[in-house]
């Protein structure tokens, strides 16, 4: 499925593991995680899914990295994305598109196309979503239990509602961003990946927490926690953000996103409507951020040091020209000429100063509603279900980050923590997810909130057709599932 | 090189001048004129921020800027790694990076394109 862009030697494999020590290392001792490949990993190669980085080996762990071998994660491979993360599909990598392992299920092929679906499904398969499309795809393949994602406008998110697994963003200065090849340094988190709460509750515990090498992790003492078994919400106050009610959202997610009002509200949760007017303006705002950061961060591509190198002799200059012509695709170009022509003495201020003013507004807008008494929000994470690879290439890179990131960014632009819960599937049998924003620093009360919701809508396991064979069991089961 | 061929595609305020110094800048090309349509069409998404009034905002650089951030003692922690982080590079001497002739200007904006060819 090209979910995997590397895989690890099985020598590091060895070594990473405490197998035959037989002393466990930590709460994910011998746990099979997958890692996105813009993290860089010691002695395994680290891609950004970029000819700009094809055999660059990193000579140390990302700190995440480290944190998660330490408590004894066995680290089964690197995973797909967009071309340095910048996407939503997780089509624009060099390694190709990752297929979202839904396209495979019996669900997807009985709902969607009973008879004409061809056997391999070359034509209907669909997009996981972006950028961390391989590790939603390893985990909702069952490949592994955890994998990490960084998300910078929804890149956890959108590829975790698309394949129906919990996508957690983590509030910034949370996590540790050493080496996670910076995007946009003012949003990025690094992103947790699992098949329920719960298990986004561990891998958080093991991430989070200061970090001498990077000054924005805060100095907060993190306690891990586990989740209550029986969550309370009758106590909670849940604001449903009216301007997410957004063009383009499909008839069927706004049907499930009241549905889970109303389950919160017959819970005994005060639910009310509640209003964060810059909205509109938050993915304009995110995107000239994004460019002019995107500019910067990809000037250390320049061949000398690392990386890919053009046989460009001429001069120092045409060498860096010619290495990143070479290196980069053009969306990545494209956003560095956007970046740099949003930061340009005569633009700086009419752009980009302009779009930091804006930030402030949207951040102010979370701000008055949570100081209201709103302690969760509830949202769409996406405007619609998964679509087949070929419709979602009909547009391109950026109107297409401009309609998935939609519902996602503005927390990135706040710092908020966010999840993304699968909660039931659409008409084509392909899962839909919601999306709950919690207050900076308060990951207890988001996950909690989560989880009380991953237990009311008993969302359905993925029944691919090899495994259902061999697990016919487990499969009838769990199969009680369905919201509606 | 693009600019001077779709230079109609672009609005007012981006000239060949503003294409050919971005070039530059950003070391990375339009390729064609598909490129300075990209940036013609990021140009008029972002215009949309013009609508929103933001008298007396103050501009926001990060959602920690009411934290003191973490600053570390300024000592050597780590290091003597030269070697290791000279394997990732693809010409070098001793210890050394390796570029080619350095104070060459990128060739003018006509002449840009046979320039890189091969490239």
């Amino acid at each position: 499925m090209k979910a995997a862009a590397s895989l690890a030697d099985l020598d590091t494999f060895a070594e990473l593991g405490s197998v035959g020590s037989g002393q466990p290392l930590g709460v994910l001792d011998g746990i099979p995680i997958a890692v996105k490949d813009n993290f860089n990993t010691a002695g395994i190669e680290t891609t950004c899914a970029s000819n700009m980085l094809k055999g660059y080996i990193s000579p140390y762990n990302a700190t995440v990295v480290q944190k998660l071998l330490d408590q004894g994660a066995v680290l089964l491979g690197k995973t797909n994305l967009d071309e340095f993360a910048m996407g939503s599909g997780s089509t624009d990598g060099v390694f190709g598109p990752v297929r979202n392992p839904w396209s495979y299920s019996r669900q997807y092929k009985e709902k969607y196309v009973p008879k004409s679906f061809s056997e391999d499904g070359e034509s209907n398969w669909v997009i996981t979503g972006g950028s961390s499309g391989g590790s939603a795809a390893a985990v909702s393949s069952f490949t592994c239990f955890a994998a990490l994602g960084s998300d910078t406008g929804g890149s956890t998110r959108n590829p975790a509602a698309h394949c129906g697994v919990v996508g957690l963003k983590p509030t910034y200065g949370l996590i540790s961003r050493h080496g996670l090849i910076p995007l946009v340094n003012s949003m990025d988190v690094p992103g947790i990946l699992t098949r329920c709460v719960d298990d986004a509750a561990v891998v958080l515990g093991s991430l989070a927490g200061h970090d001498p090498k990077d000054s924005t992790t805060i100095q907060d003492n993190f306690k891990p926690f586990e989740l209550p078994d029986l969550p309370d919400v009758s106590k909670l106050s849940i604001g449903i953000p009216k301007e997410y009610q957004a063009p383009g959202l499909s008839s069927e997610i706004l049907a499930l996103w009241s549905k889970a009002a109303d389950l919160f509200k017959h819970a005994g949760a005060k639910v009310t409507e509640v209003s964060l007017p810059h909205t509109r303006y938050s993915i304009v705002c995110y995107h000239v951020l994004c460019t002019a950061e995107v500019a910067s961060n990809m000037a250390r591509f320049d061949g000398l040091e690392y990386g890919h190198r053009s046989d460009m002799n001429k001069s120092t200059e045409s060498m860096y020209a010619a290495t990143r012509r070479e290196g980069f695709n053009d969306v990545v170009r494209g956003r560095i000429l956007s970046g740099n022509y949003f930061l340009l003495k005569q633009n700086y201020e009419n752009y980009f100063i302009k779009a930091q003013k804006v930030r402030r507004l949207i951040a102010n807008d979370f701000l008055k509603v949570f100081r209201s008494g709103v302690d969760i929000l509830l949202t769409p994470t996406t405007l619609s279900d998964a679509v087949p690879y070929i419709e979602f290439l009909k547009e391109d890179n950026r109107t297409r980050s401009a309609q998935d990131d939609i519902l996602t960014q503005a927390a990135n632009m706040a710092g908020l923590p966010a999840i993304n819960v699968p909660a039931a599937l659409s008409e084509r049998g392909l899962p839909i997810g919601l999306q709950f924003i919690g207050r900076s620093f308060q990951e207890k009360q988001l996950l909690t909130v989560a989880k009380w919701f991953e237990k009311q809508v008993k969302f359905p396991m993925i029944q691919l057709e090899e495994v259902k064979r061999h697990n016919h069991d487990v499969f009838q089961h769990q199969r009680s599932a369905s919201f509606s | 090189m693009a600019g001077h061929r779709c230079i109609e595609l672009v609005p007012q305020a981006v000239t060949v001048e503003v294409l050919d110094h971005l070039e530059q800048l950003a070391l990375v090309d339009f390729r064609d004129a598909e490129g300075v349509e990209r940036l013609r069409k990021a140009i008029q998404f972002a215009d949309q921020l013009h609508e929103v009034n933001t008298d007396g905002v103050e501009p926001m650089d990060s959602v920690l800027e009411d934290r003191c951030l973490y600053l570390r003692e300024d000592d050597v922690t780590e290091g003597n790694c030269a070697n290791e982080l000279l394997k990732n590079a693809r010409e070098k001497v001793e210890e050394y990076f390796v570029a080619p002739p350095g104070n060459i200007p990128l060739p003018k904006l006509e002449e840009r394109e046979t320039f890189l060819k091969g490239s």
